[in-house]
């Protein structure tokens, strides 16, 4: 099969990459193989687990299930671009409440979580349960992931409350 | 110092896998890395007519491809690591690549190394191999009947062993006033870490060294076992695992993969990449459970057991498996009458092998299997003399003032307060009221059920001497090596290999509470054979016992030695010196003193040491425990179900336990949550498939059921403490213990919501379909 290869040009954790690549290419192949960016995990090939969520223009999407020339133009986000100067309220929760164990499902997990808050600040624990249906945990039983994901809501509201900015992921 | 011991200290590890910044070995990238494709066997049982790899050697980017014709004489065959005593054995030759014949989907007949994964990819799709498919055997029991076809020639009925504890009991049994029989389908579940295997090999033809980054939780095992099939002594063979996302017993085996990855690493002198897919998983990384129990129960008409006996037909896969052949006999056998001091019990397994995927090690592994048969038989025997289950159970529970408790196989239960944990259970549930709740909704056609499981298990394996005498090959000690830099800072060498257990923080809270530092003064270094002497790996709930103790000797080793520059530097005799909170003080002199950290420098300049005493600090300690350790609790669900529907509700779960001292009580409850839900997930949701060819229905993610967050209740936990006194921490273990206890809680609440059904039992797992089948077929005894 000849290889014939395209240029995707993309903005990934606000940094702009253009890269020739076949088309076939799935987004987080691109995104560990291509840009090193080994945060996002391959943990199934049937679009249940989550483990490889990502933001794509602030959206959450299984990075297994989009073709990389479907991100040409778009913002990714990875977990390694959730922090800024400091860790996300998202991280933050996580680390607080216990969210991960091995810690393979959860930048997927916490790319689900943060997504989740940016629609809903304030979501109620069935809503968190709901919102976390394309995320597989094996280690943690998820009760702390929920925890996780209140502790984080509590921080953003505390931080908007103070600076008066909506927080985003 | 504040006190850090039973503190939840937020996790060290945490800071890289919260950040994207974790190294599982398929993060890893080597100059020059190329991969590895498996092409498998689309069919359960076959003979290989032939292998044509030229369309696929001429593919893009393609190295080469291999088949087992290439590698059955240069590489030696998979062993098993655990050959139970007197049970006349049989190895099942383990080819990495097949050459002769496949014995269940998945088989490995080649492989492609190319370039790039996909190109890997397509290349194997273009391998081209001729089967002539032979009859195949699914199920246990059917396995061992005439006429079945055989996976091995040289194992007759597929019976690879025949294994026997415990005395006829025929006597007994004809003499007891009630006999409860039942048959229990313990079914085979995926243990599905989140983490798909993987391995890369590296050969650097300067040293003739190879080393290989491997998905295991025993990287010592591992080098153990590469090194006699690939033939490489150990001392050229380094096997690592930085991050590993998650094992529940599926990354304690050797896998053909590793193995051939390595093999070819060192034929192309190109690092070899080769990861599974998650369908890959299912397919061949290994499963867990899968019993046939034929269960009987002696007892009195006023409650007292007398006996347990149960034949069961364990199935073992298409090969045994590195632990596989222990999972259902030493792990479960000797266990099976529970928390309860019955006096007799005996057990007689067939260790079979069949078309499908090897069994091993699954959370918990062979307990949850004990656990499940024994307490569903104690709800079954209630309900057949008409006692409340709880009565039964306090009637039959072995007494806080029994221990240490010999089991009827020879078990020294170590300490513990049955009792009690159930006494505090039946307070948070509020029993006889929820009794009367639960009769006076059934007059309202509203069905819920109470579910109790008043577990022990044994865990923190080791000692070695045990190991040697139940037929596994190797030791169960381990080796820790904590060394103290010249600034006071702290690394700490684990043969234990956590793998999301949280150690690189609660070792260093042990550490750090004995020498009176802080914990960020402290790294633990795990899952690298160059770096780490020996060790035996993270299974069996042993890492904190046994890896835990020996890295409190480890640190006594240290701290008796700096006591010895101290007192010479503060000019006293040692028995003088007091050490507490990381300062060394003359007794009765609290201001004569000086800090761990300036005798740690002083040891290192080693200007002025005393007589007799080396350079440098640090201490090794290998440490075999003196016996098992066995946590215990009482665990009880509340379900409703939904007759129309068939669908069960968890309105409650209490889990009350003791798993000795505790010391991050955070992470802890951490692994008590995982195991419930393992646990429930059997009784609810989970189960593997085959069909009569073979055929793994349950291939994905999309066909099998796992645990979602929406499914949950929240837990509701409390502990006893009983410290162990078979390890100087006082711990038992916990990183089975939910999944050990949980399962039958569930089933046992599901099937007394039932009862007015007439349903007395229904295969796990619990399905709404069974559920609302069952309820169909019974509505008589409504």
């Amino acid at each position: 099969m000849p290889e014939v290869l395209t240029t995707v040009t993309m903005t990934v954790n606000g940094q702009s990459v253009t890269r020739s690549i076949e088309p076939r290419v799935l987004l987080v192949h691109f995104l560990r193989e291509e840009l090193g960016l080994t945060g996002t995990h391959v943990g199934c090939d049937t679009s249940q687990c989550g483990a490889c969520t990502v933001l794509l223009d602030g959206e959450a999407v299984k990075s297994c299930t989009v073709l990389a020339v479907q991100a040409q133009g778009s913002a990714v986000t990875t977990i390694e671009g959730l922090e800024g100067t400091r860790l996300h309220p998202v991280q933050e929760g996580f680390w607080a409440k216990h969210g991960l164990q091995c810690g393979f499902c959860t930048p997927g997990a916490m790319m689900t979580a943060a997504y989740l808050l940016s629609q809903n600040p304030h979501p109620t624990e069935e809503e968190i349960r709901e919102g976390l249906d394309g995320v597989v945990c094996r280690c943690t039983g998820y009760e702390t992931i929920v925890r996780s994901v209140q502790q984080a809501a509590a921080l953003m509201s505390e931080a908007s409350e103070t600076s008066g900015a909506e927080e985003v992921g | 110092m504040p006190q850090v011991m039973g503190q939840a200290l937020k996790r060290h590890e945490d800071i890289r896998l919260i950040r994207g910044r974790g190294q599982y070995t398929d993060d890893m990238t080597l100059p020059g890395m190329v991969y590895a494709k498996m092409v498998r066997s689309p069919y359960a049982h076959a003979k290989i007519l032939s292998v044509d790899t030229q369309a696929a050697q001429a593919m893009p980017g393609v190295l080469a491809v291999f088949t087992g014709q290439d590698t059955k004489d240069e590489l030696g065959l998979i062993p098993t690591a655990w050959i139970p005593p007197n049970s006349d054995l049989k190895m099942t030759p383990h080819p990495a690549l097949a050459f002769d014949t496949v014995r269940y989907v998945g088989d490995a007949v080649a492989v492609v190394i190319a370039e790039t994964p996909y190109q890997a990819q397509d290349a194997a799709d273009q391998v081209q191999v001729q089967y002539q498919p032979l009859e195949a055997v699914v199920h246990p029991r059917e396995a061992v009947e005439d006429g079945r076809p055989q996976v091995h020639e040289e194992i007759d009925h597929n019976i690879a062993f025949h294994w026997t504890v415990g005395p006829d009991l025929d006597a007994v049994f004809q003499q007891a006033e009630v006999v409860v029989r039942h048959e229990f389908r313990q079914q085979r579940l995926i243990p599905n870490a989140m983490e798909p295997r993987a391995a890369l090999a590296q050969y650097n033809n300067a040293t003739d060294e190879l080393t290989v980054w491997v998905t295991t939780q025993n990287p010592h095992i591992h080098r153990f076992l590469l090194s006699g099939i690939l033939g490489i002594p150990e001392h050229k063979l380094r096997v690592v695992a930085i991050d590993v996302g998650g094992g529940f017993g599926s990354k304690i085996a050797c896998y053909p993969d590793e193995v051939v990855a390595s093999w070819a690493a060192r034929k192309l002198h190109r690092p070899v990449k080769w990861t599974e897919t998650r369908q890959e998983n299912f397919l061949i990384t290994s499963h867990g459970r899968d019993h046939v129990q034929e269960v009987e129960l002696a007892g009195t008409r006023d409650g007292q057991i007398q006996a347990i006996r149960v034949k069961a037909y364990s199935n073992l896969g298409a090969y045994l498996s590195t632990a596989g052949p222990g999972v259902p006999t030493i792990l479960f056998g000797l266990i099976i009458n529970g928390a309860y001091n019955i006096p007799h019990a005996s057990a007689d397994v067939y260790g079979v092998v069949t078309n499908t995927t090897p069994v091993d090690a699954y959370r918990g592994a062979g307990r949850p299997e004990a656990t499940y048969l024994i307490e569903r038989m104690v709800d079954l025997y209630a309900r057949e003399i008409q006692m409340d289950p709880v009565a039964v159970r306090e009637k039959n529970l072995v007494q806080a003032e029994a221990f240490p408790y010999t089991n009827p196989f020879g078990l020294q239960y170590d300490s513990g307060n049955y009792q009690g944990t159930l006494k505090i259970a039946l307070d948070m549930l509020d029993y006889p009221k929820l009794r009367e709740e639960q009769a006076a909704l059934r007059k309202d056609g509203k069905y819920i059920g109470i579910g109790w499981s008043t577990y022990v298990e044994m865990c923190g394996l080791g000692p070695s001497e045990v190991a040697g005498a139940v037929g596994f090959q190797g030791g169960l000690w381990e080796s820790a090596t904590v060394r103290v830099h010249p600034t006071g800072k702290v690394t700490v060498f684990t043969g234990a290999s956590p793998h999301g257990q949280g150690e690189e923080t609660t070792f260093a809270q042990i550490v750090g509470q004995e020498l009176g530092i802080p914990v960020d003064d402290i790294e633990i270094v795990h899952g690298d054979t160059a770096r780490i002497s020996m060790g035996w790996g993270t299974y069996g709930s042993r890492t904190t016992a046994v890896g835990g103790g020996a890295i409190h000797l480890a640190t006594q080793k240290v701290i008796e030695k700096a006591k010895k520059i101290a007192a010479h530097k503060l000019e006293v005799s040692e028995s003088d010196v007091v050490f507490e909170d990381g300062m060394f003080s003359v007794s009765g002199v609290p201001d004569r003193q000086v800090s761990f950290q300036a005798v740690t420098l002083d040891a290192y300049l080693a200007w002025s040491l005393p007589e007799g005493v080396e350079p440098a600090l640090e201490g090794t300690a290998f440490y075999d425990p003196k016996n098992f350790t066995y946590p215990f609790g009482a665990h009880v669900a509340v379900v409703s179900v939904d007759p129309d529907t068939g669908d069960i509700h968890l309105m409650r779960y209490i889990a009350v336990d003791d798993i000795g001292n505790i010391i991050n009580p955070m992470i802890v409850e951490g692994q008590i949550h995982g195991g419930l839900v393992q646990g429930i997930g059997q009784a609810l949701y989970e189960g593997a498939e085959y069909d009569a060819e073979g055929q793994l229905l349950t291939g994905s993610l999309l066909d099998y059921a796992m645990p979602k967050a929406r499914f949950f209740p929240r837990f509701e936990t409390a502990h006893t403490v009983t410290p162990s006194p078979h390890n100087p921490l006082g711990v038992k273990g916990v990183g089975e213990t939910g999944a050990i206890a949980s399962t039958p809680a569930i089933v046992n609440a599901v099937m007394d919501a039932l009862h007015p059904f007439g349903i007395r039992d229904l295969p796990m797992p619990l399905t709404p379909e069974k559920v609302w089948q069952a309820i169909q077929q019974n509505q008589g005894g409504r």
